[in-house]
């Protein structure tokens, strides 16, 4: 992976991907996953590898909450906000993230590190309220030791 | 005998610790663990179960500190003195009051064994399936009054009995895993500790209306699930349960899954035809069917995973034991998922007919917190809420549909009283617009009109005028959409509105939940 380039990556996802029935979802999720985002210089790719036009493809991009054009934070922090952790206290869960990154959903903290996202609902309504970070959910978490997670992350301990 | 101790991989029991607890646990004595799924009884987890002549013996919650101490006290000969033992599972009140057939398996068995699984019951179904004609598989679906557990409760022998009857090479069977609704995890909990089920009772579906390829169609938020999918695929695959010729019958069904994009949209089945087809997920106008043109134009079952995975059962046991659980037009059982602010949370398969209170009650032991429970939202996020003098409403698709309510996938969500109801009407709003596919209207900017509207009854801007406005913009959703994303936001608004109206008329500026607003 190292020495790739982007480019080299979405050829290769396209490429592990095509001849898949309904390809075009299979490509995007890899590109996502390997580079953080789906850089729309690409997008050309994509488009001529399935047979469509470059506004289909930007059209697939934009309707799905996990695509995304431009790069992420190191870290993604998702916190739910669903039912059932409003109902064990989920939104003061959500106030004392925002209130210790100093930033709104859909954000990312000025060094680059953090990118904050909503969430709706992760399945894990038997243990809430629930956050994610990078891939791991929390459970049953209070706002104390969901600070104590993000100090964690932000002296690398995570 | 060697020691059996099991700990599961449960994605909400590894939210809680279960694999801290696992690892400490391993170093600590050298045992092989098994990792199985979760029983569901979620708030004790991370559950540990070890096996005695007796049966098993459970422990929990158990934490990384707990392992010493538990070990001291005779664990692993399933000793019960120390404070977490819960004595034996099966005695376990909230786990030995349920009916599971369903989530017969959950729990028990190893999810990444398919000789645990077939040990189990497991391929019993597809195996005598095989021995029938297609039309008589329909007929045992359609007589075990199965009705589709996604949330629509249509009934699955018909529909598969039209997949059946339209001619065709190419025909699909799609199984719905997007498990959107808010407060639901029976999907999740399912895939994880009995993924075969899942794989035998779409297998069972293939040879019934004669499909010869299958996608699952799973929520990227399951990671865990979409890994022990994966594996029990492969397995199924090796074994011959999967692919060319199944258990040299002349049958194929090849099994594929793929991961939705965080979309709640994708959860209705033409939506999700269309993201599977790599396109927007916006919802089709029907008919056509999906059962007559579906994915790819082609003939197509789409069937939830409790649906689906409940297939197996109906097949080992027969049509007439299913059926012979449940009232009225709701036959066989329901897994109902408790959540929300509730002492006891988890999954409660039962017969249909349980009253709500005896679900808050019995099975969820009341208010987590020092205060009273006051609304619950059954259905989902597109359910209603229900004030504590509907409680005693029976649990089946009819009796809830009487009062306007829904039972949908099954999730029960509690609030006590500090949830503030016009701040959830107005989340119902903000979430339509959030997942609005945006085809029509009255859903896109609806919804949108519906957050501001609500906004400006809270800050006692012109309440009447706006409160009058809500109820209309309500009607226009309901009558003008193409889809319930549209169609039923109304349903926990206008419950709000109804039985909650003191919450609509506080002071300005202020919220029961003490935030600002
Ligand atoms: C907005 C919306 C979201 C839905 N989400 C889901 C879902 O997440 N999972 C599901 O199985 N069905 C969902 N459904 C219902 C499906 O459209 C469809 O009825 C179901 O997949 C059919 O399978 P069943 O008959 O086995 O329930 C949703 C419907 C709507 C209108
Ligand atoms: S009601 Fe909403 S989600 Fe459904 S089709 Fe219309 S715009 Fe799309």
């Amino acid at each position: 992976m190292i020495a790739n380039t982007k480019h080299q990556t979405v050829l290769s996802a396209i490429e592990a991907n095509q001849h898949l029935e309904g390809a075009m979802l299979p490509i995007l999720h890899q590109i996502q996953h390997d580079l953080g985002h789906i850089p729309s210089e690409h997008v050309i790719d994509i488009a001529q590898a399935l047979n469509v036009s470059r506004a289909e493809v930007h059209g697939v991009i934009s309707f799905y909450h996990s695509f995304t054009t431009s790069p992420k934070g190191k870290h993604v922090i998702e916190v739910c906000r669903a039912e059932s952790c409003q109902a064990k206290g989920g939104r003061a869960i959500e106030a004392a993230v925002k209130a210790k990154l100093g930033i709104d959903f859909e954000q990312t903290t000025d060094d680059g590190e953090i990118t904050l996202e909503p969430v709706y609902c992760l399945g894990n309504c038997g243990c809430s309220p629930a956050v994610k970070i990078n891939s791991d959910v929390y459970g049953r978490v209070t706002t104390d030791s969901v600070e104590n997670l993000i100090d964690g992350l932000l002296t690398g301990q995570h | 005998m060697t020691i059996k101790v099991f700990i599961p991989q449960d994605s909400s029991a590894i939210s809680v610790g279960a694999n801290q607890v696992a690892a400490k646990l391993s170093e600590q004595t050298g045992i092989d663990l098994i990792r199985n799924g979760s029983r569901g009884l979620f708030w004790l987890e991370p559950m540990i179960e070890i096996e005695t002549d007796a049966g098993r013996v459970a422990y929990g919650p158990v934490t990384v500190n707990d392992i010493e101490p538990l070990l001291e006290q005779g664990l692993l000969a399933g000793e019960q003195r120390h404070p977490l033992c819960l004595g034996l599972t099966e005695e376990i009140p909230f786990l030995k009051n349920q009916q599971r057939l369903t989530f017969e398996r959950a729990g028990v068995i190893d999810p990444a064994s398919l000789d645990d699984y077939k040990a189990h019951s497991g391929y019993q179904g597809l195996e005598r399936a095989l021995t029938m004609s297609s039309q008589a598989c329909v007929d045992e679906v359609k007589g075990s009054g199965l009705r589709g557990r996604g949330g629509a409760a249509f009934p699955t022998g018909i529909k598969w009995q039209t997949v059946h009857d339209v001619p065709g090479e190419k025909k699909y069977i799609v199984c719905n895993a997007d498990e959107g609704d808010s407060g639901t995890f029976a999907d999740r909990l399912q895939m994880e500790a009995d993924p075969f089920g899942l794989i035998e009772g779409m297998t069972i579906a293939a040879i019934a209306v004669g499909a010869d390829q299958g996608y699952i169609y799973l929520r990227e938020e399951y990671p865990h699930a979409h890994a022990m999918l994966n594996n029990a695929i492969d397995s199924a695959i090796a074994a011959n349960l999967l692919g060319e010729n199944i258990l040299d019958s002349g049958k194929t069904f090849n099994l594929e899954v793929r991961l939705g994009a965080k979309s709640y949209i994708c959860g209705e089945e033409t939506a999700l035809l269309e993201s599977l087809e790599g396109k927007r997920g916006v919802v089709r106008a029907k008919p056509p069917l999906p059962a007559i043109e579906g994915l790819f134009g082609k003939p197509t079952v789409v069937n939830n995973v409790l649906s689906l995975s409940t297939i197996p059962t109906i097949f080992a046991k027969g049509a007439e034991y299913y059926a012979s659980f449940g009232m009225g037009r709701s036959r066989g059982t329901m897994p109902f998922q408790l959540a929300g602010n509730l002492k006891q949370t988890g999954l409660v398969e039962l017969a249909f007919g349980i009253t709500l209170n005896g679900l808050l009650n019995d099975f969820g032991g009341g208010s987590a917190t020092d205060k009273p429970l006051r609304a619950v939202q059954c259905g989902g996020p597109l359910g209603t809420y229900l004030p504590e003098s509907q409680w005693g409403i029976q649990m089946d698709y009819e009796a809830l549909a009487g009062i306007g309510g829904v039972l949908g996938h099954g999730g029960v969500v509690a609030f006590d009283t500090s949830v503030d109801m016009s701040e959830q009407a107005s989340f119902s709003m903000e979430f339509c617009a959030e997942e609005s596919c945006g085809k029509c209207t009255p859903c896109r900017v609806g919804a949108i009109r519906g957050v501001e509207t609500i906004e400006k009854v809270r800050n006692d801007d012109d309440r009447d005028a706006n409160l009058v406005l809500l109820n209309s913009l309500c009607n226009t959703m309901e009558s003008g959409s193409l889809c319930a994303m549209g169609g039923m936001t109304p349903f926990p608004v206008k419950s709000a509105l109804e039985h909650f109206s003191e919450d609509f008329y506080q002071p300005a500026g202020s919220t029961k939940s003490g935030e600002q607003s």
